[in-house]
């Protein structure tokens, strides 16, 4: 096969790359758009081998399988499992765009041109700290590292003059490219700045990061395609980088903070508890009562945030909304923008549990529907609910766009205790007229409420 | 700079455009599948890794690159497999209880 028969199937692979992001936008489309993608990807392969500079297929066959090996489990994880698998998967392949690098480095130099050498060092910056970043954030999503942010004195200056020193040694290879012995450094002081970077980030803000750390892999990933000349490599990493960029976007506005603010910001420290002067009263309810509510309600929102899925709820979820729908209550979800682990992971986790989509409204929807909603459900969600961030200009949450469930008539909050969320503040929301707090487990309350339902509360 | 770079410079910022006008209208309900959909595609860095392997000028590069074919290999096989799952478990209509 010719070089430019080669170039023509990378074409059709870049549109088919396109063209399997644009089906993804519905669900109806989206199975076809994984299907594009595989397309692309396997005509990507397939013309590559015919590439006149391989002269040995031996390796690459073995890292087919081996590959292909590793990736089947890695398809196969748990759903409340993605967010960290997704986290590997930035390390792996962030991984790989480091070894081809450097392997192209050490392979031309130093008949390097300058402006192969600037996306060279780039290439294996980004995708060192890429690598390194996301396997941290991983080992926090995996809980095998510690959730809470570690910082310390002079945390912000350590890493930005160690990021500083690469940059500059990376520009004076730019100039420089046969001083090889340098390159080991902006190889190894990437890898380090990955791990500083995401040590002093909590857990609440791992949507975003893993979003950043997504558009970094993109990014380094297109750098490659520059170095290789590779335009399909440079289609598919900008894709892939501006996905990640306005994941990472929304995520911020959600949280209602600027990237600054994520990456260096430190947010989720526990800060020392108000003293509030007045106690503060809150009115609790059984699961009987909640039953009875629930029973001669017409509408019913469903707030679901990360306690949920910890308590493993999802399924117990769908059963009520079952038992609900087929009385007759219209019953919907509320989904606010960062509940989960990464952006739409609650939308997958309501999605396994057989819970039709089109019941699951975003931010924008729900709002809306509030008032005229009889019961907003909410099952461990904290921060997302707190009207402190609508009225209080004094609240760290002041501005964050939140699920606004205290416009309904009532409101059902299933919660363990009154311990604060992620913020680290109280919620106003406990404490309103029309609040019912139902402490207990989410799972088990929820189960408590469907017995009482069955018995007795016929429709 | 040569006309190959421009080139290759074009294709990046026009492609960083296509993907945020087509990203920006995914619906929030898809955001997991996309992250993990376009990681797969990510994968297609694969491409480059198996001319590096393949093409045997010396131990560091056979190395290096198939080391880089197995991540990434990994990545596309899986991301897909994933992405299909997720996808597959969006219903609109309640299923009908056995």
């Amino acid at each position: 096969m010719t070089e430019q028969l080669i170039q023509l199937v990378y074409i059709v692979a870049a549109a088919l790359f396109i063209l399997s992001l644009r089906w993804l936008s519905a669900p109806s489309t989206a199975r076809r758009g994984v299907l594009a993608g595989e397309a692309g990807m396997l005509l990507a392969i397939a013309a590559t081998l015919f590439n006149h500079q391989i002269v040995a297929y031996h390796w690459i066959f073995i890292a087919f399988a081996v590959g292909a090996a590793i990736g089947v489990p890695l398809g196969l994880v748990q759903m409340t499992a993605v967010p960290q698998r997704t986290a590997l998967s930035h390390a792996f392949g962030a991984f790989a765009v480091t070894l081809v690098g450097t392997a192209e480095f050490y392979l031309d130099t130093p008949d390097i041109s300058r402006f192969m050498m600037l996306a060279l060092t780039m290439e294996v910056i980004l995708g060192g700290l890429t690598f390194t970043g996301s396997l941290m954030a991983a080992g926090k999503l995996q809980e095998v590292l510690p959730q809470r942010p570690i910082t310390y004195k002079g945390q912000n200056v350590v890493n930005l003059s160690l990021l500083g020193v690469a940059v500059a040694v990376g520009a004076y290879l730019i100039f420089h490219p046969g001083s090889s012995y340098l390159f080991p450094i902006i190889i190894l002081i990437p890898l380090v700045f990955g791990v500083l970077m995401v040590i002093p980030i909590g857990g609440a803000d791992m949507p975003t990061v893993i979003s950043l750390l997504n558009s970094y892999a993109g990014l380094s990933a297109a750098m490659m395609g520059f170095v290789l000349d590779n335009k399909l490599l440079i289609v598919a990493g900008a894709l892939d980088g501006s996905s990640g960029f306005i994941l990472s976007v929304i995520m911020c506005r959600a949280m209602n903070r600027s990237f600054t603010n994520v990456l260096f910001g430190a947010f989720g420290q526990v800060q020392p508890p108000q003293a509030r002067t007045e106690e503060r009263i809150t009115r609790s309810a059984s699961a009987e009562d909640a039953a009875s509510i629930l029973d001669s309600a017409g509408s019913v929102i469903i707030v679901p945030g990360y306690g949920m899925a910890v308590a493993q709820a999802q399924h117990r979820v769908r059963e009520l909304y079952d038992v609900l729908t087929k009385r007759g209550v219209n019953v919907r979800f509320a989904i606010h923008p960062v509940a989960g682990r990464m952006p739409g992971h609650m939308n997958v986790l309501l999605a396994e549990a057989d819970i039709p989509y089109d019941k699951l409204l975003d931010m924008e929807e729900a709002n809306p529907e509030f008032p005229q909603t009889d019961v907003a459900l909410v099952i461990g969600a904290n921060d997302v609910t707190n009207p402190a961030a609508r009225t209080d200009r004094g609240s760290p949450i002041y501005g964050m766009p939140i699920l606004e469930v205290d416009k309904a008539r009532t409101v059902m909050v299933i919660k363990r205790s009154l311990s604060p969320g992620f913020a680290g503040v109280d919620n106003d929301l406990y404490y309103l007229d029309k609040t019912l707090m139902l402490f207990g487990d989410a799972k088990a309350f929820v189960g408590s409420i469907m017995r009482e339902l069955s018995h007795g509360h016929g429709a | 700079m040569t006309s190959d770079m421009i080139a290759s410079l074009y294709v990046f910022v026009l492609a960083g455009f296509i993907g945020f006008e087509v990203i920006r209208r995914v619906s929030p309900l898809l955001h997991t599948p996309l992250m993990s959909l376009t990681n797969a595609l990510d994968a297609i860095a694969v491409v480059g890794a198996i001319v590096i392997a393949g093409q045997q000028r010396g131990a560091l590069g056979t190395v290096l690159g198939t080391l880089a074919i197995v991540a990434s290999m990994s990545n596309a096989v899986g991301g897909f497999l994933i992405t299909d799952r997720m996808l597959r478990m969006f219903k609109k209509r309640e299923p009908k209880k056995p």
